[in-house]
């Protein structure tokens, strides 16, 4: 593209290789692939999959787009305890990540020192390892004769018919150990950029120590704790493998019910519609983050 | 739970001695840093778990681990191979996190340069899309791809082998949703890119290809080769997208998944060892040779 372009005044235009025409495609040119992608193969998808809960009809015979609106009131009322259920297991596990993960993100931030890649590094540590086997060690440590409840059970220490595997807690607790990273990194983020004068400021002002952690720390960090929140709710709520590996029948999350009506009975409109729910629950948990704390730092935590 | 083990009698003593008007008591200070220990501890031990369970004898006539503890071996480090299914579905899964993560590295730095560099028609709804594709649930992406491939393939003729799910459709799927996550640590890395350089490249002569070339690409390559790691490390741990889509074809982790009900053989724990220590490795080898890993964790 040697060729300059033609300019009434022709000067100053040799010098530049690249024409005008050139400057303004560029952007076009760059973003082109990706922005394909996306469209072709997130946006489109999303957008037939909506269209797909409107339809009525099977496997065998087709379906037809009836407009069935009603799709959705039905899965929703339908499915409405493991909609319900699927919120208080991602939410418990993104309390328990949150008050887990601060007073590590908050060391590492203000005491990691020169160490503070390493301790992020080892933060990360479960990713190194595959989703399914974690789920499926946490399986192994909780089950009744595994290594910890076997080995209790042996010293007696706990009764013979203890367990904690298809309960509720061994799911939550799954969700939590699977997510915690993804609550700690943006709580670190929030925590790390806040100037440490400032803390030193409020104890010139005779803050103690306590007021200065909850006066100056804490609101500063209120976006990384909202990112956090989400970053952890957010597959936390769809997650569906600890569920299924950890838990049990009585367990039954939204993400089974979707995967079951999608690959199993292969009922692609109340699997749309349940999903287009999910999609839409989060989307105004993100717009209302937006609208509170601006949607430019939610990307920043990512 | 114990939070602190072992109190340190001498070091009281030795406080006491000198006598300091207002005596920290011996715990202070320490808790935090206990704390930090300990969760660390509990974020590796389902690691050692699969590390440990590894190593464990087998009686069963096929082989799959037990629950229960029954002693050394290595014998699954030798029969590594030994599972039919197993092997091709690892080898499957690296080559797909391979070619996703070269593509998407070049898509998503592409989309990156554009992004910082430039002020274009577009660029906010861009900037919203990625967001949303991060953001999205990945049931809900895993969901409206089949809907997508299963609609297209039924509907369009031309498009019916190449749709069916498969191979091509989790490839698809993969630089999907690797693209953002690319495109984000790249631009971290572009944000601080001082733009004079590349204008003294020009004004040595350069064109826009070489400057890219010579100037450009060295700089942000840190920034690209975290991205293409990122990519991945999320297509090989991908289960929840490629479950949807990926039809008869398997990949490791969805075998491992199919496998939960018959019993785990042995070699999944074998294989889920070799990445952790190749992968962990090649972190902490990257992270002591001083690379600015620190932008890379922040993205």
């Amino acid at each position: 593209m040697e060729q300059p372009v033609r300019s009434d005044h022709g000067v100053a235009v040799v010098r530049k290789p690249r024409g005008r025409a050139g400057k303004k495609l560029a952007p076009y040119l760059l973003s082109l692939p990706a922005t394909f992608w996306l469209v072709v193969l997130f946006l489109i998808p999303l957008v037939m999959m909506l269209f797909f809960a409107l339809e009525t009809g099977d496997v065998l015979h087709g379906y037809s787009l009836t407009w069935n609106w009603g799709e959705f009131g039905q899965q929703l009322s339908l499915h409405s305890t493991e909609f319900i259920r699927s919120i208080w297991y991602a939410g418990a596990a993104t309390i328990i990540c949150l008050v887990v993960s601060f007073p590590v993100s908050y060391w590492i931030a203000f005491h990691g020192g020169d160490r503070k890649n390493f301790f992020l590094l080892m933060l990360l540590v479960p990713f190194f390892v595959s989703f399914v086997i974690r789920s499926l060690a946490w399986q192994f440590l909780l089950s009744d004769q595994g290594i910890l409840l076997g080995t209790l059970k042996n010293l007696h220490l706990i009764p013979q018919n203890f367990h904690i595997l298809a309960t509720s807690t061994a799911v939550i607790a799954g969700i939590a150990y699977n997510y915690l990273p993804f609550t700690a990194l943006p709580l670190y983020v929030a925590l790390e950029r806040i100037d440490y004068r400032l803390i030193e400021a409020a104890g010139d002002l005779y803050c103690s120590k306590r007021e200065a952690f909850m006066r100056v720390v804490l609101p500063l960090c209120i976006p990384g704790i909202f990112a956090a929140f989400l970053l952890t709710f957010v597959p936390a709520v769809g997650d569906y493998l600890n569920q299924q590996i950890l838990g049990g029948v009585s367990n039954t999350m939204i993400g089974t019910i979707i995967q079951t009506d999608f690959l199993v009975n292969q009922d692609y409109p109340a699997a749309s519609a349940l999903s287009a729910i999910l999609l839409l629950g989060v989307l105004v948990g993100i717009f209302l983050y937006g609208r509170l704390l601006g949607s430019r730092t939610i990307e920043e935590y990512v | 739970m114990a939070t602190v083990a072992t109190p340190a009698p001498d070091k009281t003593v030795e406080q006491e001695a000198v006598r300091r008007p207002r005596k920290p008591p011996w715990w202070k200070g320490k808790i935090l840093p206990t704390y930090v220990a300990l969760v660390l501890i509990y974020l590796v031990v389902p690691i050692f778990v699969m590390i440990l369970y590894s190593f464990n004898v087998s009686h069963a006539r096929l082989p799959q681990v037990s629950f229960k503890w029954q002693g050394f071996t290595l014998q699954w480090y030798k029969e590594w191979n030994g599972i039919p299914g197993l092997v091709p579905a690892f080898k499957l899964t690296l080559i797909l996190a391979s070619l996703a993560a070269i593509t998407s590295a070049i898509i998503g730095t592409l989309l990156a340069l554009a992004l910082v560099r430039h002020r274009f028609r577009g660029k906010g709804a861009t900037e919203q899309v990625m967001f949303l594709n991060i953001a999205a649930p990945e049931i809900v992406v895993g969901a409206a791809l089949l809907s997508f491939f299963v609609i297209l393939s039924t509907n369009v003729a031309i498009l019916h082998s190449a749709l069916h799910p498969g191979f091509f459709d989790l490839f698809l799927a993969h630089v999907a949703f690797c693209i953002a996550f690319v495109a984000i640590t790249v631009r971290a890395r572009l944000a601080g890119f001082d733009r004079s350089l590349e204008e003294a490249a020009g004004d040595l002569g350069a064109n826009a290809w070489v400057t890219f070339q010579k100037v450009t690409l060295p700089i942000i390559w840190p920034g690209v080769l975290a991205g293409a790691l990122m990519a991945f490390a999320l297509s090989i741990d991908d289960f929840v997208i490629s479950n949807f889509v990926a039809g008869n074809v398997e990949t490791f982790p969805l075998w491992v998944y199919g496998a939960v009900r018959v019993g785990i053989p042995p070699q999944v724990f074998v294989l889920g060892t070799v990445i952790f220590v190749v992968g962990f490795g090649i972190a902490l080898a990257n992270l002591f040779t001083g690379q600015r890993k620190k932008k890379q964790q922040k993205a």
